[in-house]
């Protein structure tokens, strides 16, 4: 199973955890894994079904373009991080 | 240069030379169009009526005298514009909210800065364009601008955009608990790395060195305005010529802004005078195409200098607080940097990439990094050479330094006894991969700079290091195979810095050919595939990777051909040194421009193409640099003299080493300018005072010295060439640099930004127990 560093923002959804493992062969798989055991990731990590433009993920020191389709390998190290020019998603516009 | 792990020389024919710019001859005798240079039959002359206020509702916009004004034909406001969804969109290497870019573009129903667009006419000339704006009527509800971050944190703080709410923000931090405080905020978003055991680490630490500092607004003083002209068919295609930095950019951006289709947008980018990040967003775009759809004729719209200072992006000010602790023999054992941003009136500062970036030339385990997104009445900010980390690098460099001085070792030992090396994992997590921080700051170590003395009253020598990631993004590239031989390599990469060479040189490499054999060409929108914009210092890296991919594309398409007429396999065709050779009868040895003379006979012309994206092969390679400033300093009137400065910096491999030269000293000399005198001064109103290049004091030749430039070459293990992108790192150390130099000249140590002349004086005489109106006295 690969492993996930989790953003300090998104501790609370792991219980403090700063590591946790996940399966899945691709982000996607990944983010399900994930929200099946710390509901919440998938509504953190995905818009439109994708990953939000907002966000970048890191496999095993690769910045990531292919989004959920994105390949994980079964010992990879993924980081989920702030895209490169920030941003924001926009609560009320 | 210095050549490290795997020199270059040798290998190369072309690359590593430095052959005449393609483009040179054009912008010498002045032939090569800049977007103000375009013009069309019956077209019209656009203006932008602006805010004078920081922060006001717009009660009412009346337009029928400016309508009715002779020569006036279209005038817009915000009525004009469509609704936008907000959403986040991936724009090369911004993220940005549509809605909110649209709100930039033209205000609606209240304006967040001095400058903010309310208005625009098209006229048959500029000056009735201006009278037309006169004309215009706007009922204002002026309210209180709030202009700096700490203001704007605080919970009384006048509010600029209502739907940003702190409960978002606390859901954000804290994502299990949505029932968070509900109020309205300036802190559109914070983010937080953290990794180690911070208290641990500072109980650890011998010593702990915690100040605070402040950087100033400044803008990227790019010398050709912004500027744009539009043509809308009655069929409602649209043409729009200007300068940018991305034309697809250009074309997203408009089309999401005015809701129309992308493919109904063709963007053609003119030579362009600067951008350093400033020209990757729009903001006259949108409004030419209106106006050219409202009157039917073509429209040009190019900002004055001032327009310029008032209304596009600079980079953020910002306030940032530094926590060191560290052992007496230089080992830091724990860091804590809190950051604040200021985005201008809407989301979107670069608060992340600031904090992703914050002492990455180091390796700490234990780290916490806060950062803030913060609106304030001061325009939307852009990106700017290395976006956010010039800021960051000036506070934890300059607190280094005094880390250093604690310790009694030299600054670079320091900086080497704690550096970033492969493996070392960066701010946000993941790990540097082959990296040559440590050569740069032992190239520094070891210049005759560094070696040199430094004799003299007032004078001091400072040094500072920088990171930043480098883009990757996506590049499309043609190379098209003509009947004499010769080639042209198109792509749709605006040439900043001497691209357009650089592509040359790497397909005239791959295919044996003279680089005067290569013609580069900067296409359109609708005649190359989808290319990011021109920044994150990705072109010679990504577009340079599309072009090499596409220069053996055309290969592979050659040797096919020379097979055919030799009636061989392919693979028994080689190509060396310009030739095709094979083995065997009736192969006569073909060079490139015997073989291109029987295109047609072997089935018809050849193109070689390629698009990438750098980011997903992982061709991406980090940037560091090193930079050594002596100052000067006047202990009379504060005023700094810039006597010698050196930078090194990784380049990878550099394709053209005049034009990497040319970025690592165009970057340093920004940083000075950064450093001692560029500020944007508001009044108590929040309007800006200082719009001019007069007013705006930015570095001429007459501060500057030659700058001296050391090219460190670290190939960079993911690219085929071992390149690295070239065009940002260099801003992120000067400002801490010559902060460095000025404590050990004067014995005063510089927090904000600018350390213009009044501020150093202040410290100085701050220090010397007396004040300024004390020591005019003492004079008189």
């Amino acid at each position: 199973m690969a492993t996930v560093i989790i953003p300090a923002q998104l501790r609370k959804l792991t219980g403090g955890k700063d590591r946790v493992k996940a399966k899945g062969r691709n982000v996607r798989q990944l983010i399900e894994d994930l929200d099946r055991q710390f509901p919440g990731f998938s509504e953190q990590l995905l818009q439109d079904g994708d990953v939000k433009p907002s966000i970048a993920v890191s496999i095993d020191g690769e910045m990531g373009t292919g989004g959920v389709l994105e390949p994980v390998g079964e010992d990879s190290e993924v980081f989920f991080l702030p895209a490169l020019g920030g941003g924001r998603e926009n609560p009320g516009g | 240069m210095a050549h490290l792990n795997g020199s270059s020389d040798g290998n190369f024919r072309v690359i590593g030379t430095r052959p005449i710019r393609h483009d040179g001859v054009e912008k010498v005798t002045g032939q090569a169009l800049y977007g103000a240079d375009y013009s069309m039959p019956g077209m019209l002359y656009g203006k932008v009526l602006r805010s004078p206020h920081a922060h006001a509702k717009i009660k009412s916009i009346r337009i029928d005298k400016a309508l009715k004004h002779p020569g006036v034909h279209a005038v817009i406001t915000g009525a004009d514009f469509p609704e936008v969804k907000g959403v986040m969109a991936q724009v090369g290497e911004l993220v940005v909210n549509t809605h909110y870019l649209s709100l930039n573009v033209m205000a609606r129903d209240k304006v967040l800065y001095d400058g903010h667009p309310v208005a625009a006419v098209a006229a048959t000339s500029k000056h009735i364009a201006e009278e037309a704006l006169e004309l215009i009527e706007v009922d204002y509800e002026l309210l209180p601008p709030v202009m700096t971050a700490e203001e704007a944190m605080k919970p009384d703080a006048p509010i600029l955009l209502p739907e940003l709410r702190s409960r978002f923000i606390a859901h954000r931090t804290d994502p299990g608990s949505p029932e968070g405080p509900d109020r309205p905020t300036n802190v559109a978003a914070h983010i937080q790395f953290q990794r180690g055991d911070l208290e641990a680490g500072f109980k650890s630490a011998d010593f702990i060195v915690e100040r605070e500092y402040r950087t100033a607004t400044v803008h990227q003083g790019y010398i050709e305005p912004q500027n744009a002209l539009a043509i809308y068919n009655p069929d409602g295609h649209i043409t729009i010529y200007c300068s940018t930095q991305g034309s697809f950019n250009v074309r997203t951006l408009t089309a999401s802004i005015l809701g129309l289709s992308e493919g109904m947008i063709r963007v053609v980018p003119a030579e362009i005078g600067g951008g350093f990040g400033g020209k990757t967003t729009v903001y006259l775009e949108p409004l030419a195409v209106l106006l050219s759809k409202k009157s039917g004729r073509p429209v040009k719209l190019t900002m004055t200098r001032s327009e310029v200072l008032r209304a596009t992006g600079p980079t953020s000010g910002t306030k940032i607080r530094v926590k060191l602790g560290a052992t007496r023999q230089g080992k830091i054992t724990a860091a804590e940097v809190w950051m604040a941003y200021e985005a201008g009136a809407f989301p979107g500062s670069p608060f992340a990439p600031g904090a992703m970036t914050t002492l990455g030339p180091y390796h700490i385990e234990n780290l916490k990094i806060d950062s803030f997104d913060v609106v304030v009445n001061r325009p939307k900010v852009a990106a700017y050479r290395a976006p956010g980390s010039p800021a960051s690098a000036f506070a934890c460099e300059t607190a280094l330094d005094e880390v250093a001085e604690k310790c009694g070792i030299d600054p670079l030992e320091l900086r080497l006894r704690n550096a970033s090396h492969e493996g070392t994992p960066q701010p946000a997590g993941p790990p540097f991969k082959k990296i040559g921080y440590i050569e740069t700051v032992e190239a520094i170590k070891n210049s005759d700079h560094y070696r040199s003395e430094l004799i003299g009253k007032n004078r001091g020598r400072g040094v500072a290091s920088g990171f930043w990631f480098n883009g990757g993004l996506q590049s499309s590239a043609t190379v098209n195979v003509h009947t004499d031989g010769t080639i042209s390599v198109v792509t749709g990469s605006v040439d900043i810095g001497g691209t357009r060479a650089a592509m040359a040189m790497i397909a005239a490499e791959v295919l044996g050919l003279n680089v005067t054999d290569v013609r580069p060409i900067v296409t359109d929108t609708d005649a190359i595939g989808h290319t990011d914009v021109t920044g994150g210092s990705r072109i010679a890296l990504a577009t340079g990777l599309a072009v090499y991919d596409a220069a053996h594309d055309a290969l592979r398409q050659l040797k096919q051909r020379a097979a055919k007429l030799w009636e061989k396999q392919p693979e028994e065709v080689q190509f060396k040194n310009g030739v095709f050779t094979a083995s065997g009868e009736n192969a006569a040895p073909l060079t490139l421009k015997e073989l291109a003379s029987r295109l047609a006979r072997t089935g018809g012309p050849v193109t070689g193409r390629a698009t990438v994206n750098a980011g997903a092969v992982g061709a991406v390679g980090n940037a560091f640099a090193t930079v050594c400033v002596d100052v000067e300093v006047d202990p009379e009137t504060g005023k700094v003299q810039i006597l010698r400065a050196t930078i090194a910096q990784d380049a990878g491999r550099a394709i053209h080493p005049s034009y990497v030269e040319g970025q690592m000293q165009g970057g340093l000399a920004q940083g000075l300018g950064w450093a001692l005198s560029e500020e944007y001064v508001y009044d108590e109103r929040g309007v800006l005072r200082n719009t001019s290049l007069l007013d705006y004091r930015m570095p001429t030749c007459l501060d500057l010295p030659p700058i001296e430039t050391i090219v460190v070459e670290v190939p960079n293990p993911s690219h085929p060439l071992g390149v690295r992108g070239v065009g940002e790192v260099s801003i992120v150390p000067p400002m801490a640099a010559v902060a460095n130099a000025i404590y050990r000249a004067v014995g005063v140590r510089m927090r904000e930004l600018p350390m213009s002349p009044p501020r150093l004086l202040k410290e100085l005489m701050r220090k010397q127990g007396t004040s300024v109106e004390q020591q005019a006295a003492a004079a008189d």
